[in-house]
């Protein structure tokens, strides 16, 4: 086949594609665009929501042997309530704009797996700061909105809560503070902190 | 030689009045057969105000819990509130001066490493009631008049 009859060919599909149907009726064509639509849009989803899943964030060693590690020793893995919450529910926000924004972001970290950026614990550990301030970033900026989704300041009953938790809380919230700035480090070991706080490291 | 001949008995005799006290093994006295009973969970206090002393040197107990606290190289949970930059703001007792020098004596900026790991010395409190009976009084130096 040389170019121009490749060339013709294209043109020929592109002119079907179109010029309006003869053969079948719009209703037909409307009903199988509607089916298609559905199955694109839930396999989208369900795409979506696999890599949502536990099993899906591990299947990296790096986030197994790491950060996974570390999370099952905390309350959001085993607490009084039964109640977990997974990495998801932590990093990857509940409504689908958001989720989607994330998802697109979550490219970058496919890209530094096939570079091999933190593929030891000890690339891990010199790029952990880095990670932490990126979090951190975030949820400052969406007032730690990840935790809001289970947590919510208004709900909670500051007479079933200790003593400096009610202090800590009302003091915080009233000078503006969000989740985050108190509550560094509650899934994973948290990177050198000498930058952040110099009075609470060994130096 | 009655007291010898008494001794020779005592001796003899000694083992078997080992073995009317037969010995336990550390499981206690059930048997193999039956299962032990399980100790009770103990629960960590509540949050109170600083517990007293009961001598002047005491390191201070910590009225609250610590479950989940991080202590390493790179992080020390409870310097985030008791470090002299935080104890203002978060409420908490600051460490003391005696923190800030090393085993020669040698005054340092920053907390010393033999006083950095704050568990070797201060400890939360179970509601256990104590093993064995204890009549230990604190001095009187440490006693309301
Ligand atoms: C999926 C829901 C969920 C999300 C998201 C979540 N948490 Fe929790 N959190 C829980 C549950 C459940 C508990 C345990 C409650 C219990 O039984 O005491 C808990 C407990 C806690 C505690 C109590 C710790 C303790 O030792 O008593 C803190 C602090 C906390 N969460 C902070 C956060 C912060 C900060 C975030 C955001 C980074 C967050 N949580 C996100 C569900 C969640
Ligand atoms: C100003 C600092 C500060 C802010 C802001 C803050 N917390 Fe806390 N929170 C604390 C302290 C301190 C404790 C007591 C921690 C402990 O026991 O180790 C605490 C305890 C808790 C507990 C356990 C309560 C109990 O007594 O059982 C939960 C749950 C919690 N925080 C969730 C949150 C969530 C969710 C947010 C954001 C909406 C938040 N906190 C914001 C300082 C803060
Ligand atoms: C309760 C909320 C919560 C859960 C659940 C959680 N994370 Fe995190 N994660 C955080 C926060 C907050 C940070 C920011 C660093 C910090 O404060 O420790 C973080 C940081 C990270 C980082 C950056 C490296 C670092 O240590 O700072 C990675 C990677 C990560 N999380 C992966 C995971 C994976 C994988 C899971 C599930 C196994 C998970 N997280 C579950 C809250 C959570």
């Amino acid at each position: 086949m040389n170019e121009y009859q490749q060339n013709g060919k294209l043109s020929h599909y592109w002119r079907l594609f179109r010029s309006p149907s003869a053969q079948y009726s719009l209703g037909a064509l409307l009903s199988i665009g509607f089916v298609a639509g559905i199955i694109f849009w839930g396999g989208f989803n369900t795409a979506m929501e696999l890599s949502n899943t536990e099993t899906f964030c591990i299947s990296c060693h790096e986030m197994e042997e790491n950060v996974y590690k570390e999370y099952q020793d905390t309350i959001h893995y085993n607490n009084r309530s039964g109640v977990r919450a997974v990495c998801s529910d932590c990093h990857v926000p509940k409504d689908w704009t958001h989720k989607l924004v994330r998802k697109i972001r979550a490219t970058n970290e496919l890209f530094h797996k096939v570079l091999g950026t933190i593929d030891t614990p000890e690339k891990f550990e010199a790029k952990r700061l880095q990670m932490a301030q990126h979090v951190w970033k975030t949820m400052k900026e969406t007032d730690s909105r990840e935790c809001r989704n289970c947590h919510d300041y208004q709900s909670m009953d500051y007479t079933e809560q200790k003593k400096r938790s009610v202090q800590q809380h009302i003091q915080g919230f009233d000078a503006g503070q969000t989740c985050i700035d108190c509550h560094k480090g509650i899934a994973h070991s948290l990177p050198s902190m000498v930058e952040i706080d110099p009075s609470a490291v060994f130096q | 030689m009655i007291n010898k001949m008494k001794i020779i008995l005592m001796l003899c005799l000694s083992p078997a009045i080992a073995l009317t006290e037969p010995v336990y093994s550390l499981r206690g006295k059930a048997s193999l057969y039956n299962e032990s009973k399980t100790p009770e969970i103990k629960r960590l206090q509540n949050d109170s105000g600083p517990v007293p002393r009961a001598y002047v040197q005491q390191p201070p107990l910590i009225p609250h819990s610590t479950k989940g606290y991080v202590v390493n190289k790179k992080f020390n949970k409870c310097l985030t509130c008791h470090s002299w930059a935080n104890a203002a703001e978060s409420g908490a007792t600051k460490i003391s001066l005696t923190h800030f020098s090393d085993r020669e004596g040698r005054d340092l900026s920053n907390v010393s490493a033999r006083r950095y790991f704050c568990n070797q010395c201060h400890v939360p409190q179970m509601d256990a009631k104590p093993l064995v009976e204890n009549t230990f009084q604190p001095i009187d130096v440490l006693q309301a008049p």
